[in-house]
Formats: structure tokens, C-alpha cells, sequence
């Protein structure tokens, strides 16, 4: 009885969860429709070109719905949408979903290297701050993190190209690999540094590195500072409690109390954390892809912008909405999966 | 919130007045403490050297930000140039001086529409609660579901490049926050004693969402707004740097990067400048609003 009880509030909340992620989509296709719509730019000349005359204008206007009302043109934006038609997109003259098919794995790369940055930096820096709280390096470390918020990531990307890359010649410059060996490995996963170590082509996978370390680790200072100031709260909240007095009575070494004890219980904390900027990466990415020409997502998104495609730009700022949505649904999710103070 | 309640009886004569004097014994309290912190401290101190500098812009800077010398381009630092030339020979020294004044244009006006539109929604939100509650939050939901930058690039995609439009877009996509946290607040105050006292006496909602909750919700709503202020730099340093932002020949810091990045691996100093002073200013705006936001919080 009190099973089934349970599980039935839980499928109440998960189906309550849903509802609202659902509104919130519908919410941020009008947002994409709206935007779209007001971009100063005719789309029906972007599909003809602008020598057509004035009857083919009028019936590829009347074909894409333009004469309809603006709902009914919201609807036929969210049928195309259900049948994954976004439209060409003007550069390349393909669907725009298969553009960003080909260029997101670049990103996701960078993605996650950069977050390995955050979470291996970010972690212990916050441990080491809550443990030393008020003292010297309390006070350095939140100076740091701080930094990490403040910077401009595209201005640090610069900076460290021309001392790293133009000075000491220490990494790679812009783009994924070296040019000599650009297009060397066949794209299996999209990953360079996967598909180079799958094909066992050591100096591409050695390049592709070169190349990834210093926009990875830039787009992931803002990251390590995020990591940073959470891990010290969370940490900081453990080591106030009574468990902890306990362990220390019992006379425990203290790297057993912080990793053991106190550390444990904020995993799963961490780990929504962790998902969190996982996703917010994207935004630094639009910026580090720009400085490193890092043929990515976020460079397709500002390329289109300058361009004024309506339709490659409407789709990339879809899908990163719909990856925030994922993103926060997941960290719901994990809370659920692993903290039993939330299966209620 | 201690000072909250105790505060609350005077509240209710004069809400208003009251409450800016409450705000000012605050910050004259805190002042004290801001000056014990010495990271607030230098916050303060660089916000207050970036108002003097925008303020005093054309004593300060020893050149004009706008004329071109050919012949004395791509300068490196020097006692004439103190931070160098950039490919049109203007001193950059001078541009970033007036950059100052279009950074705090950018500030202000952002602030100046988001924290009404975000105390509007938050409080109206809260007092009526049920269906009306439910629509602005989830519109706020939505604006939240997107990362600030992505969704100003969007914007001014759709306005079309320029610093007015980067202005609306970085206000489009900052007040959900503020709204948020003015909900938050009145919901709290909304079953106070002298909110049903007001609404005895038969106070319409208007007169006691914009009289008696409102002001009660403004330091924290200006804490958050300070606090804001760092990424509102940010984004929009962002968005100059992308092309989208302030336009030519414009000195905004971010578009300066921008241009200097063609030349930035002979002549670091085109890039380096700019971009230190955005770092300087926003990390000013940090530590500020984390020192006020420590001095509020009512555990310390």
C-alpha cells in the first residue's frame, strides 16, 4: 500500500515536471517563430533571389503561408518543425539540420574537455577553500573565481594565443588540427580526437590536442569558477554539521573526514552543478569558437548571423534552448535518481 | 529580515520615504563594513574611478578618440602614447577613456528598464498569485531556459546590429532574474500584518503593490541589479566583439578587441588594453555586489 503510494506521487511529479517542460518548449518555439518573423530580412527573397519577378514572388509567398494569419503561419512553423524541416540554410544551400549535425561534435568536444578543466580544477580548489575558510588562501581562491566570471573569455582566448601560440609557439593556432594534416582521418564520430585515436594516427591525435588545450581550458574557466564557489558552499554546509565533530572525535585522519565523509555527500549535489555548466559551456563557445576558428556550432551560429540567415539561426538558437530544457530536466532528474531525501 | 519586520510599522505612513531612509541607513551602515572588506572596498574604488573617468572624459584623455594619423599607426606604448596607436593611429589611451562613457550608458540604461519591468512583474506576480502568477512565471521560465548571450545575439539579429538595439536585447533577456527575486519577496510580505492592514482600509492593489510592496522590495532588487551589472558588461562586450553591438569608429571596448584582433599577434596592446579594462570594470561589479550581498544577507 504505502509502495504504491509512493510511486504514485513520484509519477505525479514527474508527469507535473514534464507539463511545465513542455510549456516552456511551446513557449520557446513562439520565442524562435517571433524572432524569425521580425528579422529584417524578406524571406521569400532569400529563396527566390532577387531577380525573380513580381508573379513567382507572389507564389512562393502564398506557398510558404506568408498571406496566412499569424497563428496559422505559428502552426505551420511547429508542423515543419515535427517533421524536422528547418529549412536550407543560405550558405551552404543544405537543411540546416544537417549543417548543424556535421559541425555540433566539434563542440561537444570542446565541451567536454573544457568542463574535464572545470571539474578537475574547480573541485578540489572549492574542497580546499571551504576546509581553509577566512584564512589567506580562502580569500585568493574566491579572488580567482571571481576572475573566472569577470574576464572576457573571447579577450582571454586572444591573449592566450599571443602569448602561447605567437610568443612561446607552445600550442596550436586557430582551428582543430594543423592544416597539413587537415581532413587526414575520415569522420567517424565527429570527434577528432577520437576518430584520430581510433584510426591510430598518432600525430593527428597529437595535433587535434595541441589545438584543443587552450580554447578548452579558456571556455572552461568560467566553469572552474562556477565549480569552484559551489563546491566551497556545499563543502562548507557539510563541515558545519555533527557527523563531522563526530568523525573528528573518533580521531579519523582529516583527509578521511573531508573525501570520505563530508565529500560524499555532496555528489550528487555536484553533479547537477556539473550538468548545469555543462550546458551554459555553449554560450562561452560562440565566443572561443570566434577567436580560434573552431569550425563548431557556435561559430555556424554567428557566421549565419552575419549572413542574416534567418533559418540556420532560428534552428541554433532552438537547439540550445532545447539543450538548457534537457539540461535542467536532467539535474532534476539526477536529484531524484540519487538523493533519497527527494523520493518522497 | 529582521530589519524587515521591525522596519514594517514605519513603513506603512510613509512607505516611500521611509523606506529610502531605511535604504540610506543601510548603506550608511554599510559603508562602515564596505570599507573593512578590503575586496568591496577596491570594488568600490574602481566603480567610483569609472564614474570620475566618464564623468571628466575629455580632461583625461590626452588625446581625441576619433582622429586618425595614418602615419603614426600600429604605435607600441610610449610616454605619447601611453597604451599605443591602433591601425588608424588613434591613441587608445583616449578610446578607452570615452569607451568608459559608453560602457556606464550601456549600464545605466539597461538597469533603468530592467528593474522596473522586473519589480513590476515579480510584485504583480506574487500579490495575485493563481493564473496571473502562473503566466508570468512561466514566460520567465522561458526567458530563463536561454543562456543571456545567445539570446541577445538573437535579438539583434532580429533588430538588426547597433547599440541601441544591444541595449534592448541585453533588458529583453535580464529581467526574468529580477523579476524572480521581487516575487520572491512579496510573497513573504504579502500575508504581513500591515499589507491586511492596508487592505482594510480598502486600498486598491495598484496603491498597495506600487505603495507598500514595491519599496519594501527595492535594496535587495538594487543589490541584484549591481550584481547584474557585471554580466550586462560582459554580454555587451560580447556582442561588440561579434559586430553586433556599438559600431564604428565608436571606441565601446568590446568592438575596439574586435577590430584589433587582425593585428593582435604583432601588436598585443590593441587587444590587450580593451579587454583589461572590461576585466577591471566587471570584476569591480563582482566584488561589489558580493560584498553588498554579504552585508544583507541577515546571517552575517
Amino acid at each position: 500500500m504505502l509502495t504504491f503510494h509512493l510511486s504514485n506521487s513520484r509519477i505525479k511529479r514527474v508527469l507535473g515536471g514534464l507539463s511545465s517542460v513542455a510549456i516552456t518548449l511551446l513557449g520557446l518555439l513562439a520565442l524562435t517563430f517571433f524572432i524569425g518573423r521580425v528579422m529584417p530580412i524578406d524571406p521569400v527573397l532569400s529563396v527566390i533571389g532577387p531577380d525573380a519577378d513580381n508573379s513567382t514572388y507572389e507564389q512562393v509567398y502564398q506557398e510558404m503561408g506568408l498571406d496566412k494569419p499569424i497563428y496559422v503561419q505559428y502552426f505551420y512553423y511547429l508542423n515543419d518543425l515535427a517533421h524536422g524541416d528547418f529549412g536550407n540554410a543560405l550558405l551552404t544551400g543544405r537543411p540546416v539540420i544537417e549543417d548543424i549535425a556535421r559541425v555540433f561534435p566539434a563542440t561537444l568536444e570542446l565541451a567536454t574537455v573544457a568542463i574535464i578543466f572545470g571539474i578537475f580544477i574547480g573541485i578540489p580548489l572549492g574542497v580546499y577553500a571551504a576546509v581553509n575558510k577566512g584564512r589567506t588562501v580562502d580569500h585568493i581562491i574566491r579572488v580567482i573565481s571571481l576572475f573566472g566570471y569577470s574576464t572576457p573569455v573571447f579577450w582571454v582566448g586572444m591573449i592566450g594565443l599571443i602569448i602561447f601560440y605567437a610568443w612561446l609557439n607552445v600550442v596550436g593556432g586557430s582551428g582543430r588540427v594543423d592544416l597539413a594534416y587537415d581532413g587526414f582521418v575520415d569522420p567517424v564520430t565527429g570527434m577528432l580526437l577520437i576518430d584520430s585515436a581510433l584510426a591510430k594516427d598518432w600525430d593527428v591525435f597529437q595535433s587535434a590536442i595541441k589545438h584543443i588545450i587552450l580554447p578548452a581550458f579558456i571556455l572552461g574557466l568560467n566553469a572552474v569558477s562556477f565549480i569552484t564557489r559551489m563546491t566551497r558552499s556545499f563543502m562548507l554546509e557539510q563541515l558545519s554539521q555533527e557527523y563531522i565533530l563526530t568523525a573528528q572525535v573518533k580521531g579519523l585522519p582529516k583527509h578521511v573526514v573531508i573525501w570520505r565523509h563530508a565529500f560524499r555527500n555532496i555528489l550528487v549535489q555536484l553533479l547537477t552543478i556539473i550538468t548545469l555548466s555543462y550546458g551554459s559551456l555553449l554560450e562561452g563557445a560562440v565566443l572561443i569558437e570566434t577567436v580560434f576558428a573552431w569550425p563548431g556550432f557556435g561559430q555556424y551560429l554567428t557566421s549565419s548571423l552575419l549572413l542574416g540567415d534567418m533559418n540556420a539561426v532560428v534552428a541554433s538558437v532552438l537547439l540550445i534552448g532545447l539543450i538548457f530544457i534537457s539540461m535542467n530536466l536532467l539535474t532534476d532528474l539526477l536529484y531524484q535518481v540519487f538523493d533519497p531525501r527527494t523520493r518522497k | 529580515m529582521i530589519t524587515n519586520s521591525t522596519m514594517a510599522p514605519s513603513a506603512t505612513s510613509k512607505s516611500a520615504s521611509a523606506s529610502m531612509l531605511m535604504l540610506l541607513q543601510t548603506l550608511a551602515h554599510g559603508c562602515k563594513r564596505i570599507i573593512r572588506n578590503p575586496l568591496t572596498a577596491a570594488g568600490l574604488v574602481v566603480v567610483m574611478l569609472l564614474l570620475i573617468v566618464a564623468m571628466f572624459a575629455p580632461w583625461i584623455a590626452t588625446h581625441n578618440p576619433l582622429a586618425q594619423e595614418l602615419s603614426n599607426s600600429l604605435q607600441a606604448p610610449s610616454s605619447e602614447h601611453w597604451f599605443g596607436t591602433d591601425e588608424f593611429g588613434r591613441d587608445i589611451f583616449s578610446r578607452l577613456v570615452y569607451g568608459s562613457r559608453i560602457t556606464l550608458y550601456i549600464i545605466t540604461l539597461v538597469t533603468v528598464i530592467v528593474g522596473p519591468i522586473g519589480l513590476a512583474i515579480g510584485t504583480i506576480s506574487g500579490y495575485f498569485g493563481g493564473v496571473i502568477d502562473t503566466i508570468f512565471m512561466r514566460i520567465t521560465d522561458i526567458f530563463i531556459s536561454f543562456p543571456g548571450l545567445i539570446l541577445a545575439l538573437a535579438f539583434v539579429a532580429a533588430l538588426g546590429p547597433g547599440l541601441e538595439h544591444a541595449v534592448i536585447a541585453i533588458a529583453l533577456t535580464s529581467w526574468p532574474p529580477i523579476a524572480r527575486l521581487a516575487r520572491a519577496e512579496t510573497l513573504q510580505l504579502r500575508k504581513a500584518d500591515y499589507i491586511v492592514a492596508v487592505q482594510l482600509q480598502g486600498a486598491s492593489s495598484t496603491r498597495i503593490i506600487f505603495r507598500h510592496i514595491v519599496p519594501m522590495c527595492l535594496s535587495s532588487v538594487i543589490v541584484r541589479l549591481t550584481m547584474n551589472m557585471a554580466g550586462i558588461i560582459l554580454t555587451a562586450a560580447g556582442l561588440g566583439f561579434l559586430g553586433l553591438g556599438a559600431q564604428a569608429p565608436l571606441p565601446e571596448w568590446g568592438a575596439m578587441i574586435s577590430t584589433g584582433r587582425s593585428y593582435m599577434l604583432e601588436n598585443w596592446w590593441l587587444v590587450a588594453a580593451p579587454g583589461a579594462a572590461i576585466m577591471l570594470v566587471s570584476l569591480a561589479f563582482n566584488l561589489l555586489g558580493d560584498g553588498l550581498r554579504d552585508l544583507l544577507d541577515p546571517r552575517n
